[in-house]
C-alpha cells in the first residue's frame, strides 16, 4: 500500500506540484444497534482507496479514488494536481509548510482483546439484554450500540516521508428514555456519546453496561416527577466529568483550532473569538486551568502516531496557569502563524482532506473530589450528563444542558432535579472555575462524532476531563 | 438512464460497470451462496466535488469518485448488512456477502422484520443535468470568482459544488429501480469588521446558480448589519428568510413528522389534528419540479408526495418499511442508507408558498426581527420540540415596517411546532428557495415565513 502513496504523489509531482502527500488506506467499521431487546440494525462495512493532496504555487488540489490500484493511484495524483490549478483561478497568499524531518515508522495503538474475534453474537446478545432490562425496569424506549474501527493507512510525502499505522477503537453506548405528559426524559450510561477508545474490546467489558441498565432506567423514571431546575441568574454550578468533557470539546477544543482562527472555517463551523496576537497573554480561565491537547495518551480516542501530515504526536500545551498559550495546527496553518507544526491534522477516511482535528484535548486534573466540591457548597445546582449543546460560530456563548440534576444546600444534594441547563460567556465562565477534580476522578472521554468541514467529516476525539466548580452561572434556561 | 451495463465515465477515467449491473452481480453472488435467503442491494457511484474559499481565496478544493454498494440480507428473519466502498472485485464482493450471510446465521430471529419491497414502479422522476455532473473543476472556481467578486471587495467565504450521481437498487423480490442525478450548491459569506452577511442556494444545474448576483447579496447584508447593536432579550414577532424556515421544518420532521417518533410516543404529530396555521401546508416531494434526488428510497420503495400538513391540519408522517408494518401504514420511501436508527428521514420537503414578498413580510410587523438563518441549533426535548440556538450571517430590528437597525446575533430556546402553532403564522413568502441541508436531509424548497413569537433567551454577552 505504500507503493500505492508513493505512486500517486509522484504522479501529483509530474503533473506539476510543488508538494504532495497521499493516505491509501484500508478500513472495516461493525456497527450494532439494539432496541427494546431487539437487534435493529447490524452492518459492517469495508473501505479502501487513495487520497491525494498537491499544492501548486499556493493553492492546494485533493483528490480521492475507491480503488487501491497503481492506475487508479495516479489517476488520483494527476487530477489533484489539475484541481490545485483550478484553485489558481482564485489564489491566495504565498504559502508554506511549517517544516517537519521526514519520518519512517510504524505505529500501532495497543489491544488487548482484538473486538473482530468476540462474536457477533455475543455482542448483539449483550445489547438486546441490556436493553431489555431497561424496558423491565420503565423505559419506554432501550437503546445500545457498540462500534469497532479498525484502519490501516499508509502515508506518503514528496518530502520523504513513509509511515504506516494501525489503529483499532472500539466502544459502546446505552440510554434509556422515558414518556411522560408532554415530555421525555432520558438518562444514558456512560455518557450521551457512550464511551470510546483507541483500544480493543476489554474497554467495553470495563464498561459493564449490565451493572447499569436498570439503574438508568429507573433514574429516568425519576426525573419525570423530578422539579424543573430553577431559572436563577447566578449561582454556584457544579458539573461531573463527563459533561466537563463537552464543555471542553465545544468552548475550548474548538476556539483553539488554528483554521478557526485563521477565518478557513469561516462560513460553516465559524471563526474564534481567539486572536493571534494574545496568544500567551491572554486569560482563557482560572489559574486551575490547565489544558493540553495531546495524541500520546494510551487508549484515548484522539490517539495517533503520526498525523495525516506525518508530524509525530506530541503534547502541545494550550491552557497553562489559565493563559492561553497554545492552539491545534497542521503544517500549513502554523507555517502562517510562525509556530511548528501541531500534529493535529486529521482526514475522515482516503475521501477527505486532511484537516486541522482535535487530538486529545483535556484538563489536567487537580486537587479537588466531586463530593468534596458539594460539601464545600452552600447553594448551587450539580449537573451531569450531557443533553444538549449549542454555542455561537464565535465559541464564546454557549448554552449547554444535562439530563439530570441536583439541588445542592448547605454542602448536601437535595432536590433532584429535571431538565437542567446552564449558560455563559466561556473566558467569563472558566475564569470562575475554583475547585477541579484529581486524577482519581480523572477521565479519558471519547467523542466519536465530531463534525467539522465541507464536505462532512466526522472525527474521533479524547478529552481528558475531571468535575470542576464554577462560580455566578446562570442556569435554568427554558422555552 | 444507461441502457448498457456500462456507466459513463467522468471525463480521464477508466469504463466502469453501471450500477444495475453491480446491483444484479451481488444478488446472484447471493443467490449462488443462500438460494433462499431475502436480499436487497443498493449501489451508489458518481462524483463529488467542492470548491471551498476563505478570506476570498480557494483553500481547499476537493473532488472524489464514489462508489459503494449496501447489500441487506435476511435468512428466515434473521437480518444483517455489509457495506463496501472500494473495488468491486471478486474477492471483495464475496467477502459482502460472505460477511451478511455468516452475521445473519447467527442472528436470533428479527420479530419486526417486515420484509422485502415488492416491486412497483417509481415515478418518472429525473433531477440531471449533464453538465453538472461532470463540471471541470475550473468551472466551480469561476462560480467562486464570481462570487468573491460580487461581494465588491469584502472579504469572503464559503463553497460551490457539484455532485452527479447514479443509484440503482434491486432486491430477490423482483424489485428492481435506478435513477440519477446533479445538484450544486453556492453557499457563501461576506464579512465586514463587524458582520457577516450569508447566502445558501442549491439548484440540479450548476450554471443556474448565479454566483455573482449571490456574492452581492451577501455583501449587502453584511454591509447592512455592519456595527450590530445589543437588543435586549424577550418575545419578538420574526421573519425567518428561507434557510432559518429550513431549520425549522427538519426539527419537525426528525422529532415529529417521523413514524418512529410517533410509534414511542416521543413526538407532538397527531394525523387529523389541526396543529398548525391554517397557512402551512408541507409535503415531502421529490416529484416538485423545483426539488433534487431519485425518487426511491435504500429499500426500494418509490418515492411519491407525502402531504405531512395540509393548510393547518397534520395529514401523515413519514415511514421506512419497519415503522410503517408496526403502524399498520405503508411505507413513504423515506429509509435513508444506515438509519435504521433514526427512523424516516426526508430528503425532499416543500413548503407551500404564500403570497407575499419579503418586503411586504416586514411591512406587516410592526416591531420585530428579520433572521437570514440560524446555527448551531440543538433540541432540549424532542416531544416539546423545544430547540435552542442563535442567529447568524444577518439579524435587524424592524420597526414599523421597515428595518431600522442591525443588532447582534441572539440565543433562542423556543418550540418549533409552537411557533407554527394556529394563529401563530402571520404570513407566508410567495418566492422560495431550494435550500441544501448542511448535513443528510437533501434540500428544502420554501419561502420566507412572518411569525407572531419567537423566544430569545439571550445576547450576545450571555
Amino acid at each position: 500500500m505504500d507503493d500505492l502513496a508513493t505512486a500517486a504523489v509522484e504522479a501529483a509531482l509530474n503533473a506539476g506540484a510543488r508538494y504532495a502527500d497521499a493516505r491509501a488506506m484500508e478500513s472495516r467499521a461493525e456497527g450494532i444497534a439494539a432496541r427494546n431487546g431487539v437487534i435493529e440494525s447490524l452492518e459492517r462495512s469495508e473501505r479502501a482507496g487513495v487520497g491525494v493532496r498537491a499544492l501548486i504555487g499556493s493553492s492546494w488540489g485533493f483528490f480521492a479514488v475507491p480503488e487501491a490500484s497503481p492506475a487508479a493511484a495516479r489517476r488520483a495524483g494527476e487530477t489533484a494536481a489539475e484541481i490545485a490549478r483550478a484553485s489558481t483561478l482564485v489564489p491566495g497568499p504565498p504559502l508554506e509548510l511549517a517544516p517537519v524531518p521526514a519520518q519512517t515508522g510504524s505505529w500501532s495503538s495497543r489491544c488487548d482483546e482484538d473486538p473482530w474475534s468476540v462474536s457477533v453474537d455475543e455482542k448483539a446478545s449483550l445489547l438486546e439484554s441490556v436493553t431489555r432490562t431497561m424496558q423491565e425496569h420503565g423505559a419506554t424506549v432501550g437503546l445500545a450500540s457498540s462500534h469497532v474501527w479498525d484502519t490501516r493507512k499508509w502515508l506518503a510525502t514528496s518530502e520523504g516521508t513513509h509511515v504506516d499505522q494501525h489503529i483499532a477503537e472500539c466502544g459502546a453506548e446505552m440510554n434509556a428514555t422515558v414518556v411522560g405528559e408532554g415530555e421525555t426524559q432520558r438518562r444514558s450510561y456512560p455518557g450521551i456519546r457512550g464511551q470510546y477508545g483507541t483500544r480493543g474490546w476489554e474497554l467495553v467489558r470495563e464498561l459493564d453496561l449490565p451493572s447499569n441498565a436498570a439503574r438508568i432506567a429507573e433514574e429516568a423514571v425519576q426525573l419525570l416527577s423530578a422539579d424543573p431546575c430553577p431559572a436563577l441568574d447566578a449561582t454556584t454550578l457544579i458539573l461531573g466529568s463527563e459533561q466537563m468533557a463537552l464543555q471542553i470539546h465545544e468552548s475550548v477544543g474548538h476556539a483553539v483550532e488554528l483554521d478557526r482562527i485563521l477565518g478557513w472555517e469561516a462560513a460553516f463551523a465559524g471563526t474564534s473569538w481567539l486572536d493571534l496576537t494574545q496568544m500567551g497573554s491572554l486569560r482563557f480561565g482560572s489559574e486551575l486551568m490547565n489544558i493540553t491537547a495531546d495524541a500520546t495518551l494510551p487508549g484515548a480516542l484522539g490517539s495517533f502516531g503520526y498525523d495525516d501530515e506525518g508530524t509525530p504526536a506530541h503534547p502541545v500545551d494550550i491552557v497553562r496557569d489559565g493563559i492561553w498559550v497554545g492552539v491545534l495546527s497542521g503544517r500549513d496553518s502554523a507555517a502562517l502563524a510562525g509556530i511548528p507544526a501541531g500534529g493535529a491534522v486529521r482526514g475522515d477516511g482516503y475521501d477527505r482532506i486532511p484537516m486541522v482535528r482535535m487530538t486529545n484535548v483535556g484538563l489536567i486534573p487537580g486537587n479537588d473530589t466531586l463530593e468534596g466540591m458539594v460539601q464545600a457548597t452552600d447553594d448551587g445546582v450539580l449537573m451531569d450528563t450531557n443533553r444538549s449543546w449549542s454555542i455561537d460560530d464565535k465559541r464564546l456563548n454557549f448554552q449547554f444542558g444535562c439530563e439530570m440534576g441536583w439541588e445542592i444546600k448547605g454542602g448536601k444534594r437535595t432536590r433532584l432535579l429535571k431538565n437542567p441547563t446552564y449558560t455563559a460567556i466561556s473566558p467569563r465562565f472558566w475564569g470562575s472555575m475554583d475547585m477541579l477534580g484529581n486524577r482519581d476522578e480523572w477521565t479519558f472521554w471519547g467523542t466519536p462524532n465530531c463534525g467539522k468541514g465541507q464536505p462532512g467529516q466526522v472525527g474521533h476525539t479524547g478529552h481528558p476531563a475531571a468535575p470542576a466548580r464554577f462560580q455566578g452561572i446562570r442556569v435554568g434556561v427554558r422555552g | 438512464m444507461t441502457a448498457t451495463n456500462e456507466r459513463t465515465a467522468a471525463p480521464g477515467e477508466a469504463t466502469v460497470l453501471a450500477p444495475e449491473a453491480i446491483a444484479e452481480r451481488v444478488l446472484e453472488v447471493v443467490r449462488g451462496k443462500a438460494g433462499d435467503a431475502e436480499a436487497e442491494v443498493l449501489v451508489r457511484t458518481g462524483r463529488s466535488a467542492l470548491t471551498r474559499f476563505a478570506n476570498s481565496f480557494v483553500h481547499q478544493n476537493v473532488a472524489e469518485d464514489v462508489s459503494s454498494v449496501r447489500l441487506r440480507v435476511a435468512l428466515d428473519g434473521r437480518v444483517a448488512a455489509s457495506a463496501l466502498e472500494g473495488s468491486i472485485g471478486g474477492e471483495a464482493l464475496a467477502r459482502l456477502v460472505d460477511d451478511a450471510l455468516e452475521t445473519a446465521r447467527v442472528r436470533p430471529v428479527d420479530p419486526d422484520w417486515p420484509g422485502l419491497a415488492p416491486a412497483d414502479p417509481a415515478p418518472a422522476v429525473e433531477h440531471w443535468d449533464e453538465a453538472t455532473a461532470f463540471a471541470a473543476p475550473s468551472e466551480r472556481a469561476r462560480h467562486v470568482r464570481s462570487f468573491v467578486d460580487g461581494a465588491d471587495g469584502l472579504e469572503t467565504a464559503g463553497f460551490c459544488s457539484s455532485d452527479g450521481f447514479e443509484v440503482a437498487f434491486a432486491n430477490s423480490a423482483g424489485q428492481r429501480l435506478a435513477g440519477r442525478g446533479t445538484l450544486a450548491i453556492q453557499q457563501g459569506i461576506a464579512r465586514t469588521s463587524t458582520s457577516d452577511g450569508g447566502v445558501r442556494l442549491a439548484d440540479v444545474s450548476l450554471a443556474a446558480l448565479d454566483s455573482g448576483d449571490l456574492g452581492r447579496i451577501a455583501g449587502e447584508k453584511a454591509r447592512t448589519s455592519a456595527a450590530p447593536t445589543d437588543l435586549e432579550p424577550g418575545r419578538y414577532q420574526v421573519v425567518l428568510e428561507p434557510a432559518a424556515v429550513v431549520d425549522l421544518l427538519h426539527f419537525l420532521f426528525i422529532y415529529g413528522f417521523n413514524g418512529r417518533a410517533v410509534e414511542e410516543g416521543q413526538s407532538f404529530a397527531r394525523v387529523s389534528e389541526a396543529q398548525f396555521d391554517p397557512a402551512i401546508s408541507i409535503r415531502e416531494d421529490v416529484t416538485d419540479p423545483g426539488q433534487m434526488g431519485v425518487p426511491f428510497d435504500a429499500e426500494g420503495t418509490p418515492k411519491r408526495r407525502v402531504d405531512v400538513v395540509a393548510k393547518g391540519v397534520t395529514e401523515a408522517v413519514l415511514h421506512t418499511r419497519r415503522t410503517a408494518a408496526k403502524a399498520g401504514a405503508k411505507s413513504t420511501g423515506s429509509a435513508v442508507p444506515g438509519g435504521d436508527d433514526f427512523g424516516a428521514l426526508p430528503e425532499n420537503i416543500v413548503l407551500g408558498p404564500g403570497d407575499r414578498s419579503i418586503d411586504e413580510l416586514l411591512a406587516g410587523m410592526d416591531r420585530g426581527l428579520l433572521v437570514t438563518e440560524f446555527h448551531y441549533t440543538r433540541i432540549l426535548d424532542p416531544r416539546t420540540t423545544v430547540v435552542t440556538g442563535l442567529t447568524r450571517n444577518g439579524v435587524w430590528l424592524v420597526e414599523n415596517g421597515r428595518i431600522s437597525r442591525p443588532v447582534k446575533n441572539l440565543r433562542f430556546t423556543q418550540s418549533y411546532h409552537e411557533a407554527l402553532a394556529p394563529g401563530a403564522v402571520l404570513g407566508v413568502g410567495r418566492d422560495r428557495s431550494l435550500v441544501p441541508a448542511e448535513w443528510e436531509l437533501g434540500a428544502s424548497l420554501v419561502p420566507a415565513l412572518h411569525l407572531a413569537s419567537w423566544n430569545f433567551t439571550g445576547g450576545a454577552r450571555g
